[in-house]
C-alpha cells in the first residue's frame, strides 16, 4: 500500500488491482441490462453466471441457484430474518446473541417493538457461548437462528456449524452473518445445516455496494424486494453488474488465497500481538485469542481512551478501529466490550487491528514502534494514572462525580 | 471522522497545563466512566485574591474531551475565580471553533469541573444540576432528558410540538421514530396512549382584522418571542419588509450562513403564520433587492 499503513480491513478492504480490472469494461462498453434478448443484455448475463459461480466455490455451495446478489450484508441479513417470520408466520421467536453486528441488533429491537420474542444469548469474559442455554431455547415457536460466524471487534469465532446442526434437528432455520468470516477461514456449505448465511463484497477486496444472501435450496423464503424476475424474483431490481462481476473475481482470490490467511496473515497479526503486549504494559488481548479470525486483533489499553489512540495513530498514517463510545457519538462503549464484562476503564480503550494479505512484516514493526510512545503519552494525562503505572485502587483514588 | 476544528487538533496534539498542579488547593473530580469521559482539574487559587494562578488537567477521554480540557485551563488562568464561574461550556466551545454537537457534552464537563474545583475551593459541596441523556436530535444536539422533561413540562403529544419547543426533530427527520417513543412513553406514564395522527395543539390566534401598523407590531412581538433561541446559538434575525403576505427577514450573527438557515427560517413562519392567523411566507432579505430587481 502506498500511503499509510491501513489495518482496518474489518471495517472495509481495498478493492484488489485485478477485480477492478475486471470491473471496468461493464462501467463502459458492457452496459447492457443482462435481462435483455439482445447481444448487449446477453454478454453481461453471462459475466454474471460466471461469478455467482465464483461465489458458489469459494462458500462450497451445492447450487450456483442459491447464490443471492443484494446490495449489501446489511440488505442480506434483513432479507433472511424477515423472510423466516413472513414464511412461518404463527412462529414468534427469534434466537440471536448480545454481541451481533448492528445489522442484525437493530432489527431485531425494532422487531421485538413489533411483538416478536427475541432471546439474546450471552456471552462470557472470552466471548463465547453458552450452547447448553442455546439448546433450551430451541422450539417450534422460533422463527430463526441468527448467529454471526465471525465476531467484526475480537474476530472470536462462533461454532455455528454445530449450532445449526442442533436447530435443523429441532426444525428451526438457521441463518449466519458470516461477512467477516468470508475469505478468511474455509467454508463449505454443502457439508453443514446452515440455512442462510449473509456476506459482504467490501470485506474481501471487492467494491462497496454488494453482498449475497445464501438460500439452501429449498429453504422456505419470501422476498424483501418485489418488483421483477432478477435473482429469480428473490430479489428485484436491476443486478449491480459491474460490482457483482468484481465481487466474482474477489471470492476466485480469496479462495487462491485462503492458504495466506492461515500463514502470512496470521504470522503478521501475532507478531503484533506478541510485540505490543510486550513492550506495553497493563493491556491485554480480547475475546477468545485461541479461536478466532486470523486477521483480527483486538486489545484493551487499559486507563486510555480509544478516540484519542486513534487520533495520534492516524497522525502517523496508521489507521485501526476502537470500540470506545467516542468514536461513535454514543454514551456507551461497544456493546460487544460490555457483553464481555469489560471494564469500562480498559472498554474505552480497545483498539482493533485487522489485516489483509495486502499488509507487510515491514508495516507491523513500524506499527509496534509506534504504539507504545502514544499509549505513554494518553497515560500522562489521565487521572487514572500517576509515577508510571496505576494509581493504587483506581476506581477509588479518582470517583467522579457522575455527570 | 469527526470534523474536528483546527484549534480541536491543536490543543488535542499539544494540550496545554497537562498533568496535576504542584500545592493544589482545589480539586475538582467529574465525567462518567461508562461514557468514557473522566476530568480532573487542579487549581491553585491565591487565597488573598481569589486569583487562579495555575490550573492542570488530567483527562481520560477522546479527542475532544482532551481539547475541552486544555482550552478551560487556558481561559480560567489568572481569573478571578467569581468571573471564571461565568464561563459557560459554549464558551469553551468558541474558543476552540466549535465542537460537533455529539461532543458538545466534552466542553460540558469542562465547566463542571471547574464549578466543582470552586467548590471544593471554598469547602463546598458540589453537586451535579443536570442529567445527560442519550443524543437524540443530531442535527440541533438534543438529548433524550430534555426531550422528556420538555414533553411532561407542556403535555406535548407530537413530533410536531416537540419540534416547536425544543427544535429537535427540526432538520432531518431522523430522528421522529425515537422521539415518538418518548412521547409513547411519557404519555403512558399519564395513562394515554401515544396517538400518531394526533395534530399539533393551535396555538392562540389574535383577532383578525389588524391595521397594517398594528400588523406590522405584531410581527416583531412574534420575532421577539422567538429571538432567545437564535441568541442562545449565537444568531438573531431583523425585520426588513412587509409586503402583503410576504415578510422579509434578515438573518444575523451565526444565523447567517448557517446550513441550518433554511430551517430556522421555515419554523419562524410557521411561528408567524400561527401568532397572525393567517398564512404568509417568510422570506430572506436577499430576495427583496432580487423581486426589486426584477430577477
Amino acid at each position: 500500500m502506498s500511503e499509510g499503513i491501513y489495518l482496518d480491513n474489518n471495517a472495509t478492504t481495498m478493492v484488489a488491482p485485478e477485480v477492478v480490472e475486471e470491473m471496468l469494461p461493464f462501467f463502459s462498453e458492457q452496459f447492457g441490462n443482462p435481462s435483455s434478448m439482445h447481444q448487449f443484455g446477453d454478454k453481461v448475463g453471462r459475466a454474471l453466471k460466471k461469478a455467482r459461480k465464483q461465489v458458489q466455490s469459494l462458500l462450497g455451495a451445492e447450487h450456483d441457484s442459491e447464490i443471492i446478489f443484494t446490495s449489501c450484508g446489511t440488505e442480506s441479513d434483513s432479507t433472511a430474518i424477515l423472510s423466516a417470520l413472513k414464511a412461518q408466520p404463527e412462529r414468534r421467536e427469534i434466537i440471536t446473541t448480545v454481541v451481533e453486528h448492528p445489522a442484525v441488533l437493530s432489527l431485531c429491537e425494532y422487531l421485538e417493538k413489533e411483538g416478536y420474542s427475541v432471546h439474546y444469548l450471552k456471552v462470557d469474559k472470552k466471548g463465547r457461548l453458552d450452547m447448553q442455554a442455546y439448546q433450551r431455547l430451541l422450539s417450534d415457536n422460533v422463527a430463526i437462528v441468527s448467529v454471526m460466524w465471525a465476531n467484526n471487534e475480537t474476530g472470536t469465532l462462533f461454532p455455528v456449524e454445530e449450532m445449526a446442526e442442533l436447530a435443523r434437528s429441532a426444525g428451526v432455520m438457521f441463518h449466519t452473518d458470516a461477512v467477516q468470516a468470508v475469505g478468511k477461514v474455509p467454508i463449505n456449505l454443502k457439508e453443514t445445516n446452515i440455512d442462510m448465511l449473509s456476506l459482504s463484497g467490501h470485506k474481501l477486496h471487492a467494491p462497496k455496494g454488494v453482498g449475497v444472501l445464501y438460500l439452501r435450496r429449498g429453504v422456505r423464503f419470501r422476498p424483501l424486494l418485489r418488483g421483477g424476475h432478477q435473482e429469480r424474483g428473490r430479489r428485484a431490481g436491476t443486478e449491480n453488474a459491474a460490482s457483482i462481476i468484481g465481487l466474482g473475481k474477489a471470492c476466485e482470490m480469496a479462495e487462491e488465497a485462503l492458504e495466506l490467511e492461515k500463514t502470512v496473515v496470521r504470522a503478521m497479526r501475532d507478531r503484533l500481538e506478541q510485540g505490543l503486549l510486550e513492550q506495553v504494559s497493563h493491556c491485554f488481548v480480547t475475546g477468545d485469542p485461541g479461536n478466532r479470525l486470523p486477521n483480527t486483533c483486538n486489545i484493551a489499553f487499559e486507563y486510555i481512551e480509544g478516540e484519542a489512540i486513534l487520533l495520534l495513530l492516524n497522525k502517523m498514517s496508521i489507521a485501526a478501529s476502537s470500540g470506545s463510545a467516542c468514536t461513535s457519538g454514543s454514551l456507551e462503549p461497544s456493546h460487544v466490550m460490555r457483553a464481555m464484562d469489560i471494564p469500562f476503564t480498559a472498554a474505552h480503550g480497545s483498539v482493533r487491528f485487522s489485516f489483509s494479505r495486502y499488509n507487510s512484516m515491514e508495516e507491523v514493526d513500524r506499527v509496534i514502534e509506534a504504539v507504545p510512545p502514544i499509549v505513554e503519552q494518553l497515560r500522562k494525562l489521565s487521572p487514572y494514572w500517576a509515577n508510571g503505572g496505576p494509581v493504587e485502587e483506581p476506581e477509588k483514588a479518582f470517583a467522579p462525580t457522575y455527570a | 471522522m469527526w470534523d474536528y476544528s483546527e484549534k480541536v487538533k491543536e490543543h488535542f496534539f499539544e494540550p496545554r497545563n497537562a498533568g496535576a498542579v504542584e500545592n493544589a488547593n482545589a480539586v475538582g473530580d467529574v465525567g462518567s466512566l461508562s461514557c468514557g469521559d473522566a476530568l480532573r482539574l487542579t487549581l491553585k487559587v491565591d487565597p488573598e485574591n481569589d486569583t487562579i494562578i495555575d490550573a492542570g488537567f488530567q483527562t481520560f477521554g477522546c479527542g475532544s474531551a482532551i481539547a475541552s480540557s486544555s482550552a478551560l485551563t487556558e481561559i480560567i488562568k489568572g481569573m478571578h475565580i467569581d468571573k471564571a464561574l461565568n464561563v459557560s461550556n459554549q464558551d469553551i466551545a468558541d474558543y476552540l471553533d466549535g465542537l460537533p454537537p455529539e461532543k458538545m457534552h466534552c466542553s460540558v464537563m469542562g465547566r463542571e469541573a471547574l464549578q466543582a474545583a470552586v467548590a471544593n475551593y471554598r469547602g463546598e459541596e458540589w453537586s451535579d444540576d443536570h442529567e445527560e441523556g442519550a443524543l437524540v436530535c443530531k442535527c440541533f444536539a438534543i438529548d433524550e432528558v430534555l426531550i422528556e422533561e420538555t414533553v411532561r413540562a407542556n403535555s406535548l403529544h407530537t413530533v410536531e410540538e416537540v419540534t416547536n419547543y425544543t427544535k429537535a426533530g427540526g432538520g432531518c427527520s431522523a430522528c421522529h421514530e425515537g422521539i415518538e417513543e418518548i412521547l409513547a412513553r411519557v404519555l403512558a406514564e399519564k395513562g394515554e396512549s401515544f396517538d400518531p395522527n394526533a395534530v399539533a395543539a393551535e396555538l392562540k390566534k389574535p383577532s383578525s382584522g389588524l391595521t397594517n401598523l398594528q400588523r406590522i407590531r405584531r410581527i416583531e412581538e412574534l420575532l421577539e418571542e422567538i429571538r432567545p433561541n437564535l441568541q442562545r446559538d449565537h444568531g438573531d434575525v431583523e425585520l426588513v419588509e412587509v409586503d402583503g403576505k410576504y415578510i422579509y427577514v434578515n438573518m444575523t450573527g451565526a444565523c447567517a450562513g448557517c446550513q441550518m438557515a433554511a430551517t430556522t427560517l421555515g419554523g419562524i413562519q410557521q411561528h408567524l403564520a400561527e401568532g397572525l392567523g393567517e398564512f404568509i411566507q417568510v422570506l430572506p432579505h436577499e430576495e427583496l433587492a432580487r423581486r426589486a430587481a426584477g430577477v
